[in-house]
């Protein structure tokens, strides 16, 4: 569709303290437009832990995101490992992070169960080996 | 009353049209076009950073004098604990207060007192689990503008208590009526103000259409009489009726002391209060009830209406603090219906967003996008703007022109140069 505002963003593996920042680029954006602020905090709170996760999971990759008057949709794709199981992925509570990531607070099996939570819409398409895409819509 | 008062003023004479008041507002409130800054009153929210940084003191807070208190049949000063920071060897505030009344004010009642009955019904609405968590202090009126115009998802999280000064001022009132029979009118109440933000908010406060203070004195105007009187004291009166918690107000971290547990976090700091702000509304921040947020570094002592190193006041306030009982006002006798805020924290949705209509928003973003892709990204200033990206703004909002950009412009003489060059 024309009417949408289209940004890129690429997500870097190589500085984990830079994950947060498309979701940051993202939510000023948004509130440029002065966009329902309810949906502000669910895209931004859905794609950080979705930026987190490639980060710590899938050694970065790339979001797309798409702005329209009533939803906006995302893409995050990466390049990673894909996940073996899905169901139990979505479980809360169940993580694979490393220790190291454990630290800082993250890893508490909340990922995915959480970007449910705040957004309409969620798709996952993963391959192992391959990578996972993951599709979000925040509807207004 | 003016919508969009402020105390932060430019001194047009003195301003030489340099970036460094442009670079460091943290709204980006900021333009310097034809030569001169100029600020833009809906979006700035008197930090006071305008006024630190500029190295041509063009950036002034405007704030009451002493003569101002004739106009009143009696008068009462109200000072910010900050104020005991600023004296060297002090150990008795009751020296700062006597020598206040020594400037002419009729009585003395401090801001700690409202404070400690700030501290106490903060701790009972807590306990009472009356206020949505986590609890975002209200005293520091430059991060309450800045939520009002950033942070639409926070405003419901502002504590909607009055500040220690508007409570301060409503009993000094009281009592002053009570003591003297004089019309409310009569007398005057007068805040010693470390910082523009507080000047502001006894003009046109945040949580009401008017407030009970009458005008604020900024500490370093009266600082060389003051502290003049306060050499020759014949006798200290004893006035003080503070505890710890009061005086500790002055300092970051002092306010969220006096919520007397450990689920609390306090930053300061304008650059810091904004990132704790976007990580509260990320909901990263959790496992903490309390946020007591200060504009300045190092808290109130901070302010830039203060005269001495906010660290060195930081440690005085600390010793005067020795000794003193935990607290010595108690909300025993008064409402704390009396001291809430009697309008919500409404966002002001207008300050930011490019337009009304969204549509209208989005064909202006992706304008600004393709403008931006033109712009150098050196974030000079050059233009006027704090960033290429919010010259991209301004030239949507058809506040600029992309010939602005001295860059853009030189590229430009450059390209007839060379036609020109051709020609011949």
């Amino acid at each position: 569709m024309s009417n949408a505002i289209h940004l890129h963003y690429e997500v870097s593996d190589e500085d984990f303290t830079r994950a947060g920042e498309a979701s940051g680029a993202v939510k000023k954006r948004l509130k440029s437009l002065g966009y329902n602020p309810d949906a502000i905090r669910r895209v931004a709170i859905a794609m950080y832990e979705a930026e987190i996760n490639m980060v710590i999971h899938a050694d970065g990759g790339y979001c797309d995101v798409d702005i329209y008057p009533d939803r906006v949709e995302i893409l995050l794709s990466d390049r990673g490992p894909g996940i073996p199981d899905v169901e139990k992925a979505m479980q809360e509570g169940y993580s694979t992070a490393p220790d190291n990531v454990r630290s800082l607070g993250f890893g508490a099996g909340m990922g995915l169960p959480n970007i449910k939570k705040y957004t309409d819409e969620m798709r996952i398409e993963t391959t192992i080996g391959v990578g996972t895409n993951l599709y979000l819509t925040v509807r207004v | 009353m003016n919508k969009y008062f402020h105390s932060v003023e430019l001194e047009a004479d003195l301003c030489c049209g340099c970036t460094n008041c442009l670079k460091h507002c943290p709204t980006e409130a900021i333009r310097v076009h034809g030569g001169k800054a100029k600020i833009l009153t809906e979006r700035c929210i008197d930090c006071g950073e305008c006024i630190r940084i500029c190295p041509h003191h063009a950036k002034k807070a405007h704030s009451s004098t002493l003569d101002e208190i004739k106009k009143f049949k009696y008068n009462v000063a109200i000072p910010a604990p900050a104020l005991f920071g600023q004296f060297n060897r002090l150990d008795n505030i009751d020296i700062v207060l006597t020598g206040l009344k020594k400037l002419g004010f009729d009585d003395v009642f401090e801001v700690s007192r409202g404070a400690e009955l700030v501290s106490e019904a903060t701790r009972k609405l807590i306990k009472e689990d009356k206020l949505k968590k986590p609890i975002i202090s209200s005293a520091c009126p430059a991060v309450v503008r800045l939520i009002k115009i950033r942070f639409p998802e926070l405003c419901g999280n502002v504590m909607p208590l009055l500040a220690p000064m508007e409570v301060a001022a409503k009993i000094a009132r009281r009592e002053a009526v009570e003591k003297t029979g004089l019309d409310s009118g009569e007398i005057g109440i007068f805040f010693i103000t470390p910082c523009p933000a507080k000047v502001t908010e006894a003009h046109s406060p945040n949580y009401a259409d008017s407030s009970e203070v009458d005008g604020a004195i900024a500490i370093s105007r009266i600082y060389p009489e003051l502290t003049q009187a306060m050499d020759h004291l014949t006798e200290v009166e004893q006035i003080g009726h503070s505890g710890l918690i009061g005086i500790g107000w002055a300092t970051s971290g002092g306010e969220a002391a006096g919520m007397l547990g450990d689920r609390y976090l306090a930053a300061d700091g304008i650059d810091n209060v904004i990132r704790v702000l976007e990580e509260l509304e990320d909901e990263h921040i959790r496992d903490v009830d309390f946020i007591e947020l200060n504009a300045c570094s190092g808290g109130c002592v901070g302010g830039v209406l203060t005269v001495e190193n906010p660290y060195v006041a930081q440690a005085r306030i600390h010793t005067l603090r020795k000794y003193l009982p935990v607290s010595m006002n108690h909300i025993d006798n008064c409402d704390i219906e009396d001291m809430m805020w009697n309008r919500e924290l409404e966002f002001d949705a207008d300050i930011f967003r490019l337009d009304e209509d969204i549509f209208k928003a989005m064909q202006m973003m992706s304008e600004m996008e393709e403008i931006l892709k033109e712009l150098p990204g050196l974030d000079c200033g050059s233009c006027g703007a704090p960033t290429c990206r919010a010259m991209a703004e301004d030239i949507v909002r058809g506040k600029a022109k992309e010939t602005d950009c001295i860059h853009k412009l030189k590229a430009k003489i450059q390209n007839v140069y060379d036609q020109l060059k051709n020609t011949i």
